[in-house]
C-alpha cells in the first residue's frame, strides 16, 4: 500500500488537532479530574469508595436515578419509534417541495438554544398564558401548579427534550435514508414490496447503526438532564424540579453542601454509565464493522 | 433568574459541544467540567471574617484600589440604586440584577463559591431577599464584620431592637436589615363592612369568617395558602417547631406538635373550602382572579407595598386597604407572630472598594432617599421607619394608621423559629405545595414535612433533633 503523501497527512492532522486540543482541555482533563476528586476527600487523601457510598445513602440520590431513569425510557422510545417513523414517512413523500419543508420545520425548534427552548415551554405549559391553555383547560389544569404535578415531570422533560433535540435527528436519517442503494430499493420495488415491507426489511435494518448512534448520543445527553428541571425549579419558585436529577444533586452538593468530592462521585457514576450504554450499543449494533 | 438562566444556558452550550462533538465519553464532560471547575485551589476562600480578630476593622482587607463597586440587587431594590446613583453623581457603580436568592435560590451562595475558587470576581454589595445568608456566609469568610470598625456604632444602634438578630453570629455583626417583616393582617376595611364581619383577633373567629364567607360570598378569599412562605406566615404564627436553631449547627425539628396540627387543620378547611387560595400572591392567575376578592390577607409587613399598593400586583385603589395584628390562639402567654424575610445587605470581606462600599450600604438602608421615600417595605433603621410611617400615613393609600400595628407586630415575632442555613421556603414549596396542588391537606403530609426538613438539614450539616 502506497503512503498517503506528507501534505495530505499533515493537513488531516492540522483539521482534527482543533477538535483534539479542546477535547483534552475540555474532555479528558476534566475527566481526570473528576476521577482524582471522587476518590479523595476534602483533605485531599485517598478515600477508597466512600465518596460513591456515602452519596449514595443521600436522601436525594435513589429518587434521582429513579427519574432519570424514567425520563429516559419515555424520551428514548419516542426517540427511536417516532423520529425513525416521521423519517421514513419523510422519505417516501411524492412532492418534493413539501418534503423539503417540512424537514426545516422539523428542524426550526432544534436551532433554538436549550434554555431559551425551556423558556418557550415554560410559557406553553402555564395555562395563564398558554396559547394551548384550552387544551390545558381541556386535560383539567387550571393552574401550572397543577401542569408541573411531580407525576409529570418525566413526560413534561421529555416532551421538551423531543421538540428541541427529535427534529435534528429526523434530518440526519433522512440523510441515512437517502444512502440506501437506490438499486436494492428498486430491487425491492420489482419484487412487489410496498412501502410498509420496505420499512421493515430494507430501511430499518439498514438505519441500525444510525439508530444506535443516536441511542447513545441521546442516552448520554438525557443522563445529563440539568436545564430543564433547574428552569422549571426557578420557575415554579422551587415546587418542582429541584433535585430532580443526578446531575442536579452533584450540582447542590457541589454549591450548595460544599461537597465537591460527592459531587465528582455522581458524575464518574454518570460517565461510567454512559459509557458502559454506549459499549452495549456498539458491539450490539457491530457500529464499528466495516460494510 | 437572570443570572441563573445565563449560567443555565451557558451550561446547555457546553452540553451540547460536547455530545455533538463526539462518542459518550465526550458527553459526560460537561458533568466532570462543572464538577472540575469547583475543584481548583479553594485557598483564597476563608481569609476574611471568621476569624474576628486579623487586621483592621477585625477582618483581612484587601488591598484598596479605585474602580466602579459592584453591587449585586434585584428588581425590587433596582429604585435604591437608582436613588444612590442620583444623590452620588461622582459614584460609580456596576449594579447587576440578579434573583435576591427569593425562594431559597441559592443563586449566591453558589457564585460565591465559585468565586471563593477562582479567587476573584465577588460583588462588592449584595441585597438578598433571605435573612438567612449569614449563616453560610459568614464561615465561607465572605461577609464582612460591621461592628468592629467598619461602621460606627451610631449607625448600628439606630436599627430596630432585634433587626439584626439574623447578621449577628457570637456578637459580631455581619450585615445589615434592608426592612423588618413581621406578619400582620391585611384587609379590605369597606368589603369586611359591607359584609358585617368584624375584624378576627383570634384564629377561631378567622376561621368562622372564612367558612361564611365560603358560603355567603364564593369567590372572595381570606388568605393564600400557595406561597414558598406558606408555613412562615402561618405555622411560624402559630409558634410551631419547625425551624428552632438550637445551636451554629443544630435544629429541633417537631412539626407534628398540637401547635402546628392546629393550623395545619385551619388551613385545611379554608382550603376545602375555597376562601382560601392556593395560588400564589405573586403568580398571574392570582392577580387576575382574585384582583378585588380578597377581604383578609394575612402575611408580611410588605404585602401592602408588594401586593396591593402595586401596579404589578393588584393594584388595589386607595382608602381600602387597612391591617391589623395577626389574629392569635388562646392560652398564649404572649402575642405571637411570623416573618417573612425582610432583606439583608451583605458587605463583601474581599471588596477592593471598602470606603465606598460603607457608604453605600449605610447610605440604602438609613438613608431617607431611600428607606422613606422609596422603599416598599417598613424599613429596619428605626428614624428610616418613622419617616417611612410618615410618608404612608401622608399618602392617606391605608383606611387606618399601620404605625402601631407595625412596630407592635415587629416586637411579637416568634422567637423559636430561628435562620438556618437550609431554606424552609425551598422544602415547603418542594414537599407540601405539591401536595396542596393534588388535594391532599397539609395535616396528612405534616409527617412527610418533617422528614423533609431533617433530610435538609442533616444534608447542610445540622443535628437534628425531634
Amino acid at each position: 500500500m502506497r503512503r498517503a503523501p506528507w501534505r495530505a497527512v499533515g493537513a488531516g492532522h492540522a483539521f482534527v488537532a482543533g477538535y483534539v486540543i479542546l477535547l483534552v482541555a475540555f474532555g479528558v482533563i476534566p475527566v481526570v479530574y473528576a476521577i482524582y476528586f471522587a476518590f479523595t476527600n476534602a483533605g485531599n487523601t485517598f478515600a477508597g469508595l466512600s465518596n460513591f457510598t456515602q452519596s449514595a445513602q443521600d436522601f436525594r440520590y435513589v429518587p434521582a436515578f429513579e427519574h432519570i431513569g424514567a425520563y429516559l425510557l419515555i424520551w428514548l422510545a419516542a426517540l427511536v419509534v417516532l423520529v425513525t417513523s416521521l423519517a421514513i414517512v419523510l422519505h417516501q413523500m411524492s412532492v418534493r417541495r413539501l418534503s423539503t419543508l417540512v424537514r426545516f420545520l422539523y428542524y426550526v425548534p432544534g436551532a433554538l438554544a436549550g434554555a431559551a427552548s425551556v423558556l418557550v415551554w415554560l410559557f406553553m405549559l402555564d395555562p395563564t398564558v398558554s396559547p394551548a391553555a384550552s387544551l390545558l383547560h381541556l386535560l383539567g389544569y387550571g393552574t401550572f401548579g397543577d401542569v408541573i404535578q411531580p407525576g409529570h415531570l418525566a413526560i413534561l422533560f421529555a416532551m421538551i427534550a423531543f421538540w428541541t433535540g427529535a427534529g435534528g435527528w429526523i434530518v440526519v436519517m433522512y440523510g441515512a435514508l437517502n444512502n440506501i442503494p437506490h438499486d436494492i430499493m428498486e430491487a425491492a420495488r420489482i419484487d412487489g414490496a410496498g412501502a410498509w415491507r420496505i420499512a421493515r426489511y430494507i430501511q430499518i435494518p439498514m438505519l441500525r447503526k444510525w439508530i444506535a448512534y443516536m441511542v447513545i448520543l441521546a442516552f448520554a445527553t438525557g443522563a445529563q438532564l440539568f436545564v430543564e428541571p433547574e428552569l422549571i425549579s426557578e420557575a415554579s419558585l422551587g415546587v418542582a424540579g429541584r433535585d430532580y436529577s443526578p446531575n442536579q444533586v452533584a450540582y447542590d452538593f457541589a454549591f450548595q453542601n460544599n461537597n465537591v468530592n460527592y459531587a465528582a462521585a455522581i458524575s464518574v457514576e454518570l460517565l461510567v454509565i454512559s459509557l458502559v450504554v454506549a459499549a452495549v450499543f456498539v458491539t450490539r449494533s457491530r457500529f464499528f464493522d466495516a460494510s | 433568574m437572570a443570572l441563573a438562566i445565563r449560567a443555565a444556558r451557558a451550561r446547555s452550550r457546553l452540553r451540547q459541544s460536547c455530545t455533538r462533538a463526539a462518542i459518550a465519553i465526550a458527553a459526560a464532560a460537561l458533568v466532570a467540567v462543572s464538577a472540575a471547575a469547583c475543584g481548583s485551589s479553594g485557598s483564597s476562600a476563608g481569609s476574611g471574617g471568621s476569624s474576628g480578630s486579623a487586621g483592621k476593622d477585625g477582618f483581612t482587607q484587601a488591598a484598596q484600589t479605585s474602580g466602579p463597586l459592584t453591587v449585586w440587587v434585584d428588581s425590587t431594590r433596582q429604585p435604591a440604586v437608582q436613588a444612590y446613583e442620583k444623590a452620588h453623581p461622582g459614584v460609580k457603580l456596576n449594579a447587576v440584577l440578579y434573583d435576591g436568592d427569593a425562594n431559597g435560590s441559592n443563586t449566591l451562595q453558589t457564585k460565591v463559591d465559585l468565586y471563593d475558587r477562582t479567587g476573584s470576581g465577588w460583588p462588592d454589595v449584595v441585597f438578598s431577599a433571605e435573612n438567612n445568608e449569614v449563616s453560610w456566609a459568614q464561615p465561607a469568610g465572605f461577609t464582612a464584620p460591621l461592628n468592629k470598625g467598619l461602621i460606627p456604632s451610631s449607625v448600628l444602634s439606630s436599627f430596630a431592637s432585634g433587626a439584626l438578630n439574623p447578621c449577628t453570629v457570637n456578637g459580631t455583626v455581619y450585615c445589615l436589615r434592608n426592612d423588618l417583616a413581621p406578619v400582620v393582617l391585611w384587609y379590605n376595611a369597606p368589603l369586611m363592612k359591607q359584609f358585617g364581619y368584624q375584624v378576627p383577633t383570634t384564629w377561631a373567629q378567622y376561621e368562622q369568617i372564612g367558612e361564611e364567607v365560603a358560603t355567603q360570598h364564593p369567590g372572595y378569599i381570606v388568605g393564600s395558602a400557595g406561597d414558598t412562605f406558606t408555613p412562615e406566615i402561618y405555622l411560624w404564627a402559630s409558634q410551631c417547631q419547625a425551624n428552632d436553631i438550637t445551636g451554629i449547627r443544630a435544629v429541633t425539628v417537631n412539626v407534628t406538635s398540637p401547635n402546628c396540627q392546629r393550623m395545619a387543620a385551619l388551613l385545611d378547611t379554608l382550603v376545602k373550602d375555597g376562601s382560601m387560595t392556593k395560588l400564589s400572591v405573586f403568580s398571574t392567575a392570582f392577580d387576575k382572579d382574585d384582583k378585588g376578592k380578597v377581604l383578609m390577607l394575612p402575611g408580611a409587613a410588605w404585602i401592602g407595598g408588594a401586593v396591593f399598593d402595586s401596579s404589578s400586583g393588584l393594584n388595589t385603589p386607595k382608602g381600602q386597604i387597612a391591617v391589623a395584628p395577626i389574629p392569635q390562639w388562646p392560652g398564649s402567654a404572649t402575642p405571637a407572630t411570623g416573618n417573612v424575610g425582610g432583606g439583608t445587605w451583605l458587605l463583601s470581606a474581599h471588596s477592593a472598594h471598602l470606603t465606598e462600599a460603607v457608604d453605600f450600604i449605610t447610605w440604602v438602608t438609613t438613608n431617607n432617599g431611600y428607606q422613606a421615600d422609596l422603599a416598599p417595605g417598613f424599613p429596619a433603621s428605626a428614624p428610616a421607619a418613622a419617616a417611612w410611617l410618615a410618608n404612608q400615613a401622608k399618602s392617606g393609600y391605608y383606611v387606618n394608621d399601620i404605625t402601631p400595628v407595625l412596630q407592635q407586630a415587629a416586637g411579637q415575632v416568634w422567637q423559636g423559629w430561628g435562620y438556618g442555613k437550609f431554606s424552609q421556603e425551598a422544602i415547603w414549596a418542594a414537599t407540601v405545595t405539591p401536595g396542596i396542588t393534588a388535594g391532599k391537606s397539609i395535616a396528612s403530609m405534616l409527617p412527610d414535612w418533617q422528614t423533609a426538613i431533617t433530610n435538609y438539614a442533616t444534608a447542610a450539616g445540622y443535628q437534628v433533633s425531634h
